[in-house]
Formats: structure tokens, sequence, C-alpha cells
């Protein structure tokens, strides 16, 4: 980490290209929109190295560039075209089918004893673990993934988010829930159940 | 009275919106109740912190260094 602000050079921007395009593929889900979102971010960041204050790491500011170009690109394609087949992600039917019919959970070894998740802070520590939840973003349905990378990644209110996509708040809230019942699920099964949390 | 299904949608809009009085007590009696829906709402919780760590808005070090 830098201890002031510097000429671009001494941040060594390149260096953080294979994150960047990791986390822009994350939101992204498209290897040429991610290069050119991660490609504007390094030009912004050269040009405005000056600015880099080094109160926080060159990752935490690059990536404060690169979420607002992606959320240009969202903008933009929003602008373009609506969500596509929007009704397959905001039926609560398939949501729904995890319960008895009178509500209660069906077996589900998330609601177990065993499904305590442990100490969250000790999860947040293994770099291991955000490989993971990377893996588990990356099969949200693309709706989904979009509204819940907008809420929970850019740090959107809700109301935002459907005045920037068009849709209504009760299918923005389905669409988070299902997202969150997603994660919680694959997270369960690809970390706290396995092994991997034990490879760490 | 609650049922799961419903305390589990209203535990994720709670993340989204805010809720009525009604709701809110509604929720908090059954999560006094329910274990299971306890887990659901820690689980949620822990989502959240997740995702502001991984997008580096929590103010911590990044996750991977």
């Amino acid at each position: 980490m830098p201890e002031s602000a510097g000429p671009a050079d001494s941040l060594e921007l390149d260096k953080h290209r294979p994150h960047l395009v990791k986390f822009a593929m994350a939101q992204l889900r498209n290897a040429t929109y991610a290069e050119d979102a991660v490609q504007e971010t390094l030009v912004a960041a050269i040009q405005g190295a000056e600015r880099f204050a080094g109160q926080s790491s060159v990752r935490t500011w690059l990536i404060g560039i690169l979420k607002h170009k992606i959320m240009d690109h969202f903008r933009r394609q929003s602008r373009e075209a609506p969500l596509p087949d929007l009704e397959d992600e905001t039926s609560l039917e398939d949501l729904d089918a995890r319960f008895k019919p009178d509500g209660h959970f069906l077996e589900n070894p998330l609601h177990a004893p065993g499904a305590d998740w442990g100490n969250p802070e000790s999860t947040l520590s293994q770099s291991r673990f955000f490989e993971v939840l990377e893996e588990c973003m990356a099969r949200l349905p693309p709706n989904t993934a979009r509204v819940f990378n907008m809420r929970e990644i850019m740090g959107m209110e809700t109301e935002d988010i459907c005045k920037e996509l068009g849709i209504t708040p009760t299918n923005s809230w389905v669409l988070l829930y299902r997202a969150r019942t997603a994660l919680r699920e694959c997270l369960q099964t690809k970390w706290f159940a396995g092994e991997r949390r034990a490879e760490d | 009275m609650l049922t799961c299904k419903d305390a589990s949608r209203l535990i994720s809009q709670r993340q989204d919106r805010a809720l009525s009085v009604r709701e809110r007590l509604a929720l908090r009696m059954h999560l006094a109740l329910c274990a299971g829906c306890v887990r659901v709402s820690e689980q949620v919780d822990f989502l959240r912190k997740a995702l502001a760590r991984y997008a580096g808005r929590d103010g911590s070090s990044d996750p991977d260094r």
C-alpha cells in the first residue's frame, strides 16, 4: 500500500487487473464487457492517480472506480432493452415449493441445527470463501443476479434499482428473495457443509 | 400467526424496505418460537456482510490481498 499519493506507475495498477476482471465478470457475465470496463477503469485511474489519497488500498480504490463503470454499462443496457424473461424469475412458485402446503419448512439441511454457519468473521477472513461466493453468484439467473448485484454490491436502494430497470418494487423483492435463497443453498452445499472450509 | 414461508419472505424484505409495525411484530413473534427461521435470518444477515466485504464497501481490507 502506498504511503501517499504518487504518479500512476508507483501504484502498479496492472498488478490488479486479474482481480478487477474477475470482479467485473461476476457482475457483467460477459468477457468483452468485463475487459472494457476494466480498461476504462485503469485509464481513469491513471488520469486520476494524483487524486488517490492513499487512505484505502489501491485495489479498493480501483474497485470503487470499476463499480461506476459497471453501473454505466447497466444504465446503457436498460435504456436499450428491458430485462428479458422477467416473469420466469419473479414467480414465487418454485420458491414456495420449498415449503409444505401449510407454510412450514420441508426437511432441509439449511434449517437444521447443523446449518449453524458459525462465526461470520472467521469465514470472511478466508479468501477461498470469496471464490466460492463468486461461483455461487455466477449461477444466479440473469435478472436475479442483476438486481442482487445492484443492491448488495453497488449498495443501491431498492427504489432506485426499480427506477433504473423499470420494474415494480414487488418484483424487486421477489428477485432479491430468490437471490438470497439460492445463495444460502449454494453456500451451504459448497462451503459450510463441505470440506472446503476444512482445507483452509 | 406467520408461517415459515411468510417469515422467510419478510426476513429477506426487511433488508430492502421498512416493514410495517404489524409485520415487524409478527416476525419477531415468529422468530421467538422458530429456530429454523432464526437460522435463515442469521444466514441472510451473513450474506449482506459477505457481499459488503466482497464489494469493499465495509471499510475493511480486501478479502483477498
